[in-house]
Protein backbone atom coordinates (compact mmCIF):
# COMPACT_ATOMS: atom_id res chain seq x y z
CA UNK A 1 0.00 0.00 0.00
CA UNK A 2 1.02 3.32 -0.71
CA UNK A 3 2.20 5.11 2.29
CA UNK A 4 0.23 8.59 3.19
CA UNK A 5 2.19 11.47 1.98
CA UNK A 6 2.74 14.73 3.60
CA UNK A 7 -0.25 16.76 2.39
CA UNK A 8 -2.74 14.46 4.14
CA UNK A 9 -1.22 14.55 7.01
CA UNK A 10 -3.35 17.25 9.62
CA UNK A 11 0.41 19.00 10.00
CA UNK A 12 0.23 22.61 9.57
CA UNK A 13 3.50 24.59 9.03
CA UNK A 14 4.74 28.21 9.98
CA UNK A 15 4.22 30.74 7.31
CA UNK A 16 3.38 33.90 6.53
CA UNK A 17 -0.18 34.74 5.39
CA UNK A 18 -1.63 32.13 7.16
CA UNK A 19 -5.09 33.52 6.74
CA UNK A 20 -4.32 35.11 3.48
CA UNK A 21 -3.29 38.33 2.00
CA UNK A 22 -4.89 39.55 5.06
CA UNK A 23 -4.02 43.43 3.43
CA UNK A 24 -7.52 43.01 1.54
CA UNK A 25 -9.27 42.96 4.58
CA UNK A 26 -8.79 46.57 4.98
CA UNK A 27 -11.21 49.56 4.77
CA UNK A 28 -8.79 52.44 5.58
CA UNK A 29 -5.12 52.29 5.25
CA UNK A 30 -2.51 54.01 7.75
CA UNK A 31 -0.07 55.93 6.42
CA UNK A 32 2.69 57.50 8.33
CA UNK A 33 3.78 60.88 7.93
CA UNK A 34 7.60 60.98 8.58
CA UNK A 35 7.93 64.42 9.06
CA UNK A 36 6.12 64.48 12.02
CA UNK A 37 6.97 60.74 13.26
CA UNK A 38 9.52 60.59 16.45
CA UNK A 39 10.15 56.47 15.87
CA UNK A 40 9.39 56.36 19.26
CA UNK A 41 7.79 52.71 18.10
CA UNK A 42 4.90 52.59 20.15
CA UNK A 43 2.66 51.95 16.61
CA UNK A 44 5.66 48.87 16.66
CA UNK A 45 4.86 47.32 19.69
CA UNK A 46 1.10 47.86 19.77
CA UNK A 47 0.86 46.30 15.99
CA UNK A 48 -0.96 42.50 16.21
CA UNK A 49 0.01 42.25 12.87
CA UNK A 50 3.84 42.39 13.47
CA UNK A 51 3.54 44.65 10.17
CA UNK A 52 5.35 47.80 11.24
CA UNK A 53 8.93 47.99 10.67
CA UNK A 54 10.77 48.90 13.98
CA UNK A 55 13.51 51.15 12.69
CA UNK A 56 12.09 52.41 9.37
CA UNK A 57 8.59 52.72 10.91
CA UNK A 58 7.12 51.09 7.24
CA UNK A 59 4.29 49.32 7.00
CA UNK A 60 3.73 45.80 4.85
CA UNK A 61 0.60 46.52 3.30
CA UNK A 62 0.19 43.47 1.95
CA UNK A 63 -0.81 41.97 5.74
CA UNK A 64 -1.46 45.00 7.81
CA UNK A 65 -5.65 44.49 8.81
CA UNK A 66 -6.16 48.14 8.91
CA UNK A 67 -7.22 48.05 12.60
CA UNK A 68 -6.34 51.60 12.93
CA UNK A 69 -4.69 50.53 16.57
CA UNK A 70 -1.72 52.26 15.15
CA UNK A 71 -2.91 55.57 14.76
CA UNK A 72 -4.96 55.83 17.94
CA UNK A 73 -1.78 54.83 19.96
CA UNK A 74 0.48 57.09 17.92
CA UNK A 75 1.50 60.04 20.58
CA UNK A 76 2.46 62.80 17.64
CA UNK A 77 -1.01 62.20 15.15
CA UNK A 78 1.64 60.86 12.84
CA UNK A 79 -0.65 58.05 11.35
CA UNK A 80 -3.61 58.96 9.54
CA UNK A 81 -6.36 56.35 8.52
CA UNK A 82 -6.90 56.56 5.12
CA UNK A 83 -10.26 55.52 3.00
CA UNK A 84 -8.94 52.37 0.52
CA UNK A 85 -9.90 53.12 -3.11
CA UNK B 1 12.34 48.74 35.98
CA UNK B 2 9.97 48.11 33.37
CA UNK B 3 11.60 47.16 30.22
CA UNK B 4 11.20 49.58 27.63
CA UNK B 5 9.36 49.61 24.20
CA UNK B 6 12.95 50.04 22.50
CA UNK B 7 14.91 47.05 24.76
CA UNK B 8 11.96 44.80 23.68
CA UNK B 9 13.85 41.87 21.11
CA UNK B 10 13.12 42.08 17.27
CA UNK B 11 12.17 38.53 17.19
CA UNK B 12 8.47 37.98 16.00
CA UNK B 13 6.93 34.04 16.80
CA UNK B 14 3.43 35.63 15.09
CA UNK B 15 3.63 35.67 12.06
CA UNK B 16 2.00 38.33 9.51
CA UNK B 17 -1.25 36.96 7.99
CA UNK B 18 -2.52 35.13 10.18
CA UNK B 19 -6.30 34.30 10.84
CA UNK B 20 -7.50 36.90 13.74
CA UNK B 21 -9.66 39.42 13.36
CA UNK B 22 -7.61 43.29 13.04
CA UNK B 23 -7.05 44.54 16.37
CA UNK B 24 -7.19 41.62 17.93
CA UNK B 25 -6.13 41.37 21.56
CA UNK B 26 -5.27 37.94 21.81
CA UNK B 27 -2.57 38.45 18.87
CA UNK B 28 -1.65 41.62 20.82
CA UNK B 29 -0.31 40.09 23.70
CA UNK B 30 0.70 36.30 21.84
CA UNK B 31 2.78 38.78 20.23
CA UNK B 32 4.94 39.76 23.57
CA UNK B 33 4.76 36.59 24.94
CA UNK B 34 6.49 35.29 21.74
CA UNK B 35 9.33 38.11 22.55
CA UNK B 36 10.08 36.83 25.82
CA UNK B 37 9.93 33.25 25.20
CA UNK B 38 11.82 33.16 21.89
CA UNK B 39 11.53 29.98 19.64
CA UNK B 40 12.71 27.42 21.54
CA UNK B 41 8.89 26.37 23.24
CA UNK B 42 5.89 23.79 22.49
CA UNK B 43 2.73 25.62 22.38
CA UNK B 44 -0.39 23.87 23.14
CA UNK B 45 -3.86 25.32 22.76
CA UNK B 46 -7.39 24.60 23.51
CA UNK B 47 -10.24 25.25 21.00
CA UNK B 48 -10.52 28.89 20.95
CA UNK B 49 -10.03 32.31 18.58
CA UNK B 50 -6.36 31.74 19.05
CA UNK B 51 -7.05 28.49 17.23
CA UNK B 52 -9.29 29.75 14.73
CA UNK B 53 -6.57 32.51 14.32
CA UNK B 54 -3.65 29.59 13.43
CA UNK B 55 -4.99 30.25 9.45
CA UNK B 56 -5.83 27.49 6.85
CA UNK B 57 -3.97 23.83 6.51
CA UNK B 58 -1.26 23.58 5.41
CA UNK B 59 -0.50 26.85 6.87
CA UNK B 60 0.09 28.14 10.34
CA UNK B 61 0.16 31.53 11.66
CA UNK B 62 2.69 31.02 14.75
CA UNK B 63 6.09 29.94 14.30
CA UNK B 64 6.53 27.05 17.27
CA UNK B 65 5.56 23.95 17.51
CA UNK B 66 1.90 23.82 18.34
CA UNK B 67 -0.33 21.55 19.27
CA UNK B 68 -4.64 21.12 19.67
CA UNK B 69 -6.29 19.51 22.29
CA UNK B 70 -9.52 19.35 23.49
CA UNK B 71 -10.84 21.86 25.47
CA UNK B 72 -10.74 20.15 28.82
CA UNK B 73 -7.19 19.57 28.79
CA UNK B 74 -4.66 22.19 28.96
CA UNK B 75 -3.42 21.10 32.23
CA UNK B 76 -3.05 17.69 32.12
CA UNK B 77 -2.15 17.72 28.30
CA UNK B 78 0.78 19.86 29.06
CA UNK B 79 1.78 18.17 32.07
CA UNK B 80 2.13 15.27 30.06
CA UNK B 81 4.33 17.11 27.14
CA UNK B 82 6.42 18.62 29.85
CA UNK B 83 7.46 14.87 31.30
CA UNK B 84 8.04 14.06 28.12
CA UNK B 85 10.48 16.67 26.81
CA UNK B 86 12.06 15.91 31.03
CA UNK B 87 12.46 12.27 30.14
CA UNK B 88 13.77 12.62 26.56
CA UNK B 89 16.25 15.14 27.90
CA UNK B 90 17.37 12.22 30.64
CA UNK B 91 17.15 9.26 28.17
CA UNK B 92 19.76 11.90 26.00
CA UNK B 93 17.26 12.11 23.10
CA UNK B 94 16.88 16.01 23.54
CA UNK B 95 20.15 17.86 23.88
CA UNK B 96 20.31 21.48 24.39
CA UNK B 97 18.14 23.95 26.51
CA UNK B 98 14.77 22.21 27.32
CA UNK B 99 12.18 23.93 25.57
CA UNK B 100 9.33 26.10 27.39
CA UNK B 101 6.16 24.39 27.50
CA UNK B 102 2.96 26.43 27.57
CA UNK B 103 -0.74 26.74 27.53
CA UNK B 104 -2.03 29.10 25.66
CA UNK B 105 -6.26 29.12 26.86
CA UNK B 106 -9.37 31.30 26.65
CA UNK B 107 -11.26 32.14 29.58
CA UNK B 108 -13.42 29.58 28.91
CA UNK B 109 -10.67 27.30 28.67
CA UNK B 110 -9.36 28.27 32.08
CA UNK B 111 -12.29 29.25 34.25
CA UNK B 112 -14.93 26.94 32.99
CA UNK B 113 -14.17 23.60 31.03
CA UNK B 114 -10.43 23.25 31.65
CA UNK B 115 -10.68 24.33 35.41
CA UNK B 116 -10.31 20.98 36.59
CA UNK B 117 -7.05 19.73 34.92
CA UNK B 118 -5.32 23.21 35.44
CA UNK B 119 -6.25 22.79 39.25
CA UNK B 120 -4.48 19.08 39.16
CA UNK B 121 -1.53 20.44 37.01
CA UNK B 122 -0.83 23.52 39.99
CA UNK B 123 -1.12 21.26 42.73
CA UNK B 124 1.44 18.30 41.06
CA UNK B 125 3.33 22.14 40.44
CA UNK B 126 4.25 20.79 36.88
CA UNK B 127 6.53 22.64 35.00
CA UNK B 128 4.77 25.02 32.52
CA UNK B 129 3.15 28.11 32.11
CA UNK B 130 -0.51 28.51 31.68
CA UNK B 131 -1.87 31.49 30.04
CA UNK B 132 -4.82 32.59 30.16
CA UNK B 133 -6.20 35.25 27.66
CA UNK B 134 -9.01 36.44 28.91
CA UNK B 135 -11.71 38.54 26.34
CA UNK B 136 -14.77 37.63 28.99
CA UNK B 137 -16.63 35.55 27.09
CA UNK B 138 -16.60 32.47 24.36
CA UNK B 139 -15.85 34.77 21.77
CA UNK B 140 -14.66 31.81 19.13
CA UNK B 141 -18.32 30.65 19.22
CA UNK B 142 -20.30 33.98 18.81
CA UNK B 143 -19.72 35.28 22.52
CA UNK B 144 -21.15 33.00 25.37
CA UNK B 145 -21.23 33.98 28.82
CA UNK B 146 -18.11 32.64 30.67
CA UNK B 147 -16.80 32.61 34.46
CA UNK B 148 -15.01 35.62 33.43
CA UNK B 149 -17.49 37.88 32.13
CA UNK B 150 -18.35 40.87 34.46
CA UNK B 151 -21.53 41.46 36.24
CA UNK B 152 -24.05 43.55 33.90
CA UNK B 153 -22.42 42.43 30.49
CA UNK B 154 -24.55 41.27 27.47
CA UNK B 155 -23.88 37.78 25.93
CA UNK B 156 -26.02 35.74 23.29
CA UNK B 157 -26.49 33.68 26.30
CA UNK B 158 -27.09 36.46 28.79
CA UNK B 159 -29.70 38.95 26.63
CA UNK B 160 -30.46 41.26 30.09
CA UNK B 161 -26.90 41.86 30.97
CA UNK B 162 -25.26 38.46 33.57
CA UNK B 163 -26.46 38.87 36.97
CA UNK B 164 -23.57 37.26 38.83
CA UNK B 165 -19.64 38.35 39.52
CA UNK B 166 -16.85 37.00 37.74
CA UNK B 167 -14.20 34.86 39.58
CA UNK B 168 -11.11 36.04 40.91
CA UNK B 169 -9.48 33.15 39.08
CA UNK B 170 -5.51 34.73 39.23
CA UNK B 171 -6.29 34.54 43.07
CA UNK B 172 -7.79 30.98 42.85
CA UNK B 173 -4.58 29.78 41.04
CA UNK B 174 -2.29 31.79 44.03
CA UNK B 175 -4.03 29.56 46.75
CA UNK B 176 -3.02 26.13 44.62
CA UNK B 177 0.54 27.32 46.09
CA UNK B 178 2.29 27.27 43.11
CA UNK B 179 5.62 29.60 42.58
CA UNK B 180 4.20 31.93 40.42
CA UNK B 181 0.99 33.76 39.51
CA UNK B 182 0.76 37.31 37.44
CA UNK B 183 -1.85 39.47 35.64
CA UNK B 184 -1.47 41.38 32.58
CA UNK B 185 -2.83 43.15 29.95
CA UNK B 186 -2.41 44.46 26.35
CA UNK B 187 -1.97 48.17 27.12
CA UNK B 188 1.07 47.31 29.64
CA UNK B 189 3.46 45.51 27.08
CA UNK B 190 6.74 45.86 29.25
CA UNK B 191 4.89 44.93 32.35
CA UNK B 192 3.90 41.76 30.78
CA UNK B 193 7.05 41.11 29.15
CA UNK B 194 9.04 41.00 32.19
CA UNK B 195 6.40 38.59 33.91
CA UNK B 196 6.76 36.19 31.30
CA UNK B 197 10.54 36.30 31.68
CA UNK B 198 10.60 35.51 34.83
CA UNK B 199 7.94 32.89 34.33
CA UNK B 200 10.15 31.19 32.03
CA UNK B 201 13.22 31.68 34.29
CA UNK B 202 11.17 29.66 37.42
CA UNK B 203 10.57 25.50 37.82
CA UNK B 204 7.17 25.10 38.52
CA UNK B 205 3.92 25.75 37.78
CA UNK B 206 3.54 29.08 36.35
CA UNK B 207 -0.08 30.73 35.71
CA UNK B 208 -0.09 34.03 33.94
CA UNK B 209 -4.04 35.90 33.01
CA UNK B 210 -3.84 38.46 30.16
CA UNK B 211 -6.70 40.69 30.05
CA UNK B 212 -8.02 40.72 26.01
CA UNK B 213 -10.46 43.31 25.45
CA UNK B 214 -12.07 41.94 22.59
CA UNK B 215 -13.72 44.53 20.47
CA UNK B 216 -16.14 42.15 18.80
CA UNK B 217 -17.49 41.02 22.67
CA UNK B 218 -17.41 43.85 24.23
CA UNK B 219 -18.91 45.80 21.61
CA UNK B 220 -16.50 48.62 21.07
CA UNK B 221 -14.85 49.94 18.10
CA UNK B 222 -11.98 48.04 17.01
CA UNK B 223 -8.59 50.79 17.04
CA UNK B 224 -9.69 51.06 20.82
CA UNK B 225 -8.46 47.79 21.98
CA UNK B 226 -5.39 49.26 23.95
CA UNK B 227 -7.74 52.12 25.18
CA UNK B 228 -10.23 49.84 26.81
CA UNK B 229 -6.85 47.78 28.39
CA UNK B 230 -5.60 51.11 29.42
CA UNK B 231 -9.23 51.78 31.17
CA UNK B 232 -9.97 48.39 33.03
CA UNK B 233 -6.75 49.21 34.64
CA UNK B 234 -7.54 52.50 35.48
CA UNK B 235 -11.08 51.82 36.95
CA UNK B 236 -9.00 48.59 38.75
CA UNK B 237 -11.58 46.55 36.90
CA UNK B 238 -8.23 44.83 36.37
CA UNK B 239 -5.64 44.88 38.79
CA UNK B 240 -2.13 44.21 37.76
CA UNK B 241 0.03 41.94 40.39
CA UNK B 242 2.20 39.20 40.96
CA UNK B 243 2.76 36.67 43.39
CA UNK B 244 6.57 35.09 43.81
CA UNK B 245 6.42 31.69 45.98
CA UNK B 246 2.76 33.41 47.69
CA UNK B 247 4.55 36.79 47.92
CA UNK B 248 1.93 39.65 46.41
CA UNK B 249 3.34 42.93 44.94
CA UNK B 250 1.03 45.50 42.72
CA UNK B 251 2.31 47.12 39.63
CA UNK B 252 2.21 50.39 38.29
CA UNK B 253 -0.55 51.63 38.07
CA UNK B 254 -2.58 49.26 39.91
CA UNK B 255 -0.26 49.55 42.51
CA UNK B 256 -0.89 53.20 43.14
CA UNK B 257 -5.10 52.33 43.90
CA UNK B 258 -4.18 49.90 46.16
CA UNK B 259 -2.06 52.12 48.07
CA UNK B 260 -4.78 54.93 47.90
CA UNK B 261 -2.33 57.03 46.11
CA UNK B 262 -4.35 57.45 43.10
CA UNK B 263 -8.48 57.08 43.31
CA UNK B 264 -9.62 54.73 40.78
CA UNK B 265 -11.76 56.19 37.91
CA UNK B 266 -15.28 55.68 38.10
CA UNK B 267 -16.12 52.63 36.25
CA UNK B 268 -19.11 54.45 34.45
CA UNK B 269 -16.50 55.91 31.57
CA UNK B 270 -15.45 52.50 31.05
CA UNK B 271 -19.06 50.44 30.91
CA UNK B 272 -20.29 53.31 28.53
CA UNK B 273 -17.83 52.92 26.16
CA UNK B 274 -18.46 49.28 25.82
CA UNK B 275 -21.99 48.24 23.88
CA UNK B 276 -21.98 45.02 26.03
CA UNK B 277 -23.54 47.13 28.60
CA UNK B 278 -26.31 49.30 26.45
CA UNK B 279 -29.01 47.30 27.84
CA UNK B 280 -28.10 47.58 31.18
CA UNK B 281 -27.19 51.43 30.87
CA UNK B 282 -31.05 51.72 29.02
CA UNK B 283 -32.96 49.52 31.52
CA UNK B 284 -35.53 51.19 34.64
CA UNK B 285 -33.06 50.00 37.09
CA UNK B 286 -29.64 51.11 35.11
CA UNK B 287 -28.32 53.30 38.29
CA UNK B 288 -28.66 50.87 41.05
CA UNK B 289 -26.99 48.04 38.63
CA UNK B 290 -23.92 49.88 37.74
CA UNK B 291 -23.46 50.59 41.02
CA UNK B 292 -23.53 46.62 41.72
CA UNK B 293 -20.60 46.58 39.00
CA UNK B 294 -18.72 49.30 41.33
CA UNK B 295 -19.47 47.21 44.15
CA UNK B 296 -17.70 44.46 42.25
CA UNK B 297 -14.68 46.32 41.22
CA UNK B 298 -14.31 47.46 44.99
CA UNK B 299 -14.63 44.89 46.95
CA UNK B 300 -11.55 42.94 44.58
CA UNK B 301 -9.23 45.89 45.27
CA UNK B 302 -10.26 45.47 48.97
CA UNK B 303 -9.68 42.09 49.24
CA UNK B 304 -6.63 41.92 46.73
CA UNK B 305 -4.60 44.69 49.18
CA UNK B 306 -5.32 42.36 52.69
CA UNK B 307 -4.90 39.44 50.93
CA UNK B 308 -1.70 41.00 49.71
CA UNK B 309 -0.77 41.29 53.95
CA UNK B 310 -0.64 37.66 54.37
CA UNK B 311 2.94 36.63 53.56
CA UNK B 312 3.30 33.43 55.57
C1 LIG C 1 -15.84 20.22 24.39
C2 LIG C 1 -16.09 21.35 23.46
N1 LIG C 1 -17.18 22.14 23.70
C3 LIG C 1 -17.42 23.20 22.89
C4 LIG C 1 -16.60 23.48 21.83
C5 LIG C 1 -16.91 24.66 20.92
N2 LIG C 1 -16.02 25.80 21.13
C6 LIG C 1 -14.96 26.03 20.34
S1 LIG C 1 -14.13 27.45 20.70
C7 LIG C 1 -15.23 27.80 21.94
C8 LIG C 1 -15.10 29.07 22.73
C9 LIG C 1 -13.86 29.16 23.56
O1 LIG C 1 -13.91 30.22 24.48
P1 LIG C 1 -12.61 30.69 25.19
O2 LIG C 1 -11.89 29.56 25.80
O3 LIG C 1 -12.95 31.81 26.12
O4 LIG C 1 -11.71 31.26 24.00
P2 LIG C 1 -12.10 32.47 22.99
O5 LIG C 1 -12.87 31.86 21.87
O6 LIG C 1 -12.89 33.46 23.75
O7 LIG C 1 -10.81 33.00 22.52
C10 LIG C 1 -16.21 26.80 22.06
C11 LIG C 1 -17.32 26.82 23.02
C12 LIG C 1 -15.48 22.63 21.61
N3 LIG C 1 -14.63 22.84 20.60
N4 LIG C 1 -15.27 21.58 22.44
S1 LIG D 1 3.83 55.78 17.22
FE1 LIG D 1 3.76 57.54 15.81
S2 LIG D 1 5.58 58.72 16.34
FE2 LIG D 1 5.85 56.72 17.28
S3 LIG D 1 7.01 55.54 15.76
FE3 LIG D 1 4.85 55.13 15.34
S4 LIG D 1 4.24 56.66 13.80
FE4 LIG D 1 6.17 57.34 14.69
S1 LIG E 1 -3.64 49.28 11.04
FE1 LIG E 1 -3.41 47.62 12.55
S2 LIG E 1 -2.42 45.95 11.39
FE2 LIG E 1 -2.12 47.83 10.21
S3 LIG E 1 -0.16 48.64 10.89
FE3 LIG E 1 -1.72 49.63 12.15
S4 LIG E 1 -1.84 48.36 13.98
FE4 LIG E 1 -0.80 47.14 12.41
S1 LIG F 1 -13.37 37.77 18.35
FE1 LIG F 1 -12.02 39.02 19.65
S2 LIG F 1 -10.52 37.62 20.59
FE2 LIG F 1 -11.52 36.56 18.85
S3 LIG F 1 -10.15 36.88 17.08
FE3 LIG F 1 -11.70 38.51 17.04
S4 LIG F 1 -10.79 40.21 18.21
FE4 LIG F 1 -9.60 38.36 18.68
MG1 LIG G 1 -12.76 33.86 25.77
Amino acid sequence: MKSVTKAYRPISWPMLGAGGDTGSWRTHRPVVDTQICTKCQICWVYCPEAVIDRKEITIDYRYCKGCGVCAVECPTGAISMEKEE
Amino acid sequence: MTTSIKKLPDIELVLSGNGACGGCPATMALRIVGKALGPNAIMLLTPSCSVASMGMTPKLGYNWPCINITFATAGSSSSGITHAVEIMKEKGRLQGELPTVFAWVGDGGTYDIGFQALSAAAERNDNFIFFCYNNEAYSNTGVQRSGATPRGAFTTTTPTGKRQPKKNMAQLMLEHNIPYVATATVAYPGDLYDKVVKAKNTPGMKYIEILAPCYLGWQFDMPDTVQMSRMAVRSGAWLLWEAENGKISFNNPSSLIINGKKGAAPVDEYVMKQGRFNRLLKSPDAASRIAEIQGDINRTIDFMRERAKITI
